[in-house]
């Protein structure tokens, strides 16, 4: 049910994520935060059982703080990033699979430009300038497709954003009133709004 | 005194050593000499070849010199069938690393996983140490080209340039005066600069020389190996033909030739 999705943009990266948290017939809450930060310069918008994602993104973003604190503060790169959750699922798969699917954004100061990575439950990884996970995809995806052009500007991508959430309201059966959209540039990771705040209890 | 202590490795002697390792560093000092120097656009990594007997079969690529990944690799000095084992756990660690990030491992992550492996075999289990000593040469984009040396209790550290194995003193006092002050690379101030890698190569043959001491420099009795980065930025590992060992050996000769000239 949950709607993730993402855009490459000129230095960097927009991830926005539904906020509802809910089964059933049931809303829990209406301000969950679904997109993660990993590190300074990364984030992941998750999509799948709460406990999966909870557990899945705070396994990953501990281990990628370890190994920036086991290696004299080197940072692993996005693409890095990506392929060691795809390894961890990958390894899971046949165990003890994490039934999530996610979008991996990050920011690379080496080559001044952001990446995006589709990774999916099954382990799948294929970077990708735009893309998103779950119903969305039937209403986005076609957005995106016309309108995503290399070289947008932060605003240009926001705007895509927008068109994507108007869709969605419009023609998807399920109600998602709330939206967090996080922007990950050479700033690093930085809310850009919410419609509910994940601080409210 | 230090007979009590020394036949287990997992035991301190009471002036606080570990015989064993001590022991170990010495088989180094009996091996073959290998020379590391870190140049500005590459390194450079020599060693004494040592031809026990005529009637051996010639190593297909280098009995010294060994690949650990497409951006690593390293010289050894000690028992080489120890080293064949740490140069197994070298490659499988640097490989793992790619298969999990797609990356390749920074050069220091490589040497501090063989050098860990190294310090379990000092601490646990009643197993004799190691009796190798490595000089691994690797470039990463983090850190450029990058020269560390390991010996048999795990402990590892960087360098512009040292030598391992026999008369390794000597060939180092060689390099404290040499390296970084040849005529040609001299800064005005008179500060420190590194060689080129034929800077480098040159007196890698000349520490050779002096660590080889008696014997004359001969291209079959050394290997030289050079690790650098070509056009499209891949890195290039090269043993020198020994025709490009004899020109460079030759240089040599020419040079210190003429040095009581001026």
């Amino acid at each position: 049910m949950d709607t993730v999705f993402g855009i490459q943009f000129k230095g960097g990266v927009v991830l926005a994520a539904d906020q509802s948290n809910a089964r059933s017939i049931l809303v829990y809450q209406n301000n969950l935060d679904k997109v993660t930060k990993l590190s300074s310069h990364s984030a992941m918008g998750v999509s799948g059982p709460n406990a999966d994602m909870v557990n899945f993104t705070e396994y990953i973003a501990k281990n990628l703080a370890l190994y920036e604190l086991a290696n004299d503060g080197t940072k692993l790169s996005t693409k890095a990033q990506a392929n060691f959750c795809r390894n961890e699922l990958a390894v899971a798969l046949r165990k003890g699979p994490y039934q999530v699917n996610l979008l991996l954004g990050g920011y690379d100061e080496k080559d001044d430009a952001g990446s995006l990575y589709f990774l999916d439950y099954l382990a799948a990884l294929q970077k990708v300038p735009y893309g998103s996970q779950g119903y969305a995809s039937n209403f986005c995806l076609s957005i995106m497709d016309k309108e995503y052009r290399e070289g947008l500007t932060e605003a240009d991508a926001l705007l895509i954003i927008e068109h994507c959430i108007k869709e969605i309201a419009t023609r998807f059966l399920i109600n998602q009133p709330n939206f967090m959209i996080k922007i990950i540039d050479k700033d690093g990771v930085r809310v850009h709004s919410f419609g509910g705040d994940p601080a409210d209890t | 005194m230090a007979r009590r202590y020394d036949s287990s490795t997992t035991t301190f002697s009471p002036e606080g050593r570990l015989h064993q390792v001590e022991y170990a560093i010495e088989a180094i000092n009996n091996a073959g000499t290998c020379v590391g120097i870190l140049a500005r656009d590459g390194i450079v990594m020599a060693s004494e070849r040592r031809i026990t007997s005529g009637l051996l079969a010639p190593a297909k690529t280098s009995e010294k010199t060994y690949k650990l990944c497409p951006h690593a690799a390293c010289n050894v000095a000690g028992l080489t069938a120890d080293a064949n084992i740490l140069i197994d756990q070298a490659r499988l660690r640097a490989g793992r690393y790619h298969y999990q990030y797609q990356e390749p491992i920074p050069v220091e992550q490589l040497v501090e996983h063989v050098c860990n492996y190294k310090q379990s075999y000092t601490q646990y289990g009643g197993l004799r140490p190691f009796g190798v000593a490595f000089l691994f040469a690797g470039y990463d984009e983090k850190h450029g080209f990058q020269l560390y040396q390991s010996d048999p209790s795990g402990n590892y550290s960087g360098w512009k340039a040292t030598v391992i194995g026999a008369n390794n003193q000597a060939g180092k006092s060689l390099l404290k005066s040499e390296y970084g002050s040849s005529s040609a690379e001299m800064a005005d101030e008179g500060e420190e600069t590194s060689p080129d890698v034929a800077g480098a190569l040159r007196l890698a043959v000349k520490v050779l020389n002096k660590t080889m001491d008696g014997t004359a420099a001969a291209a079959e009795k050394m290997e030289l190996f050079t690790m650098t980065l070509d056009e499209s930025s891949e890195v290039v590992h090269h043993i020198l033909t020994q025709k490009e060992a004899q020109e460079v050996i030759d240089q040599v000769e020419a040079e210190t030739a003429s040095a009581g000239d001026s």
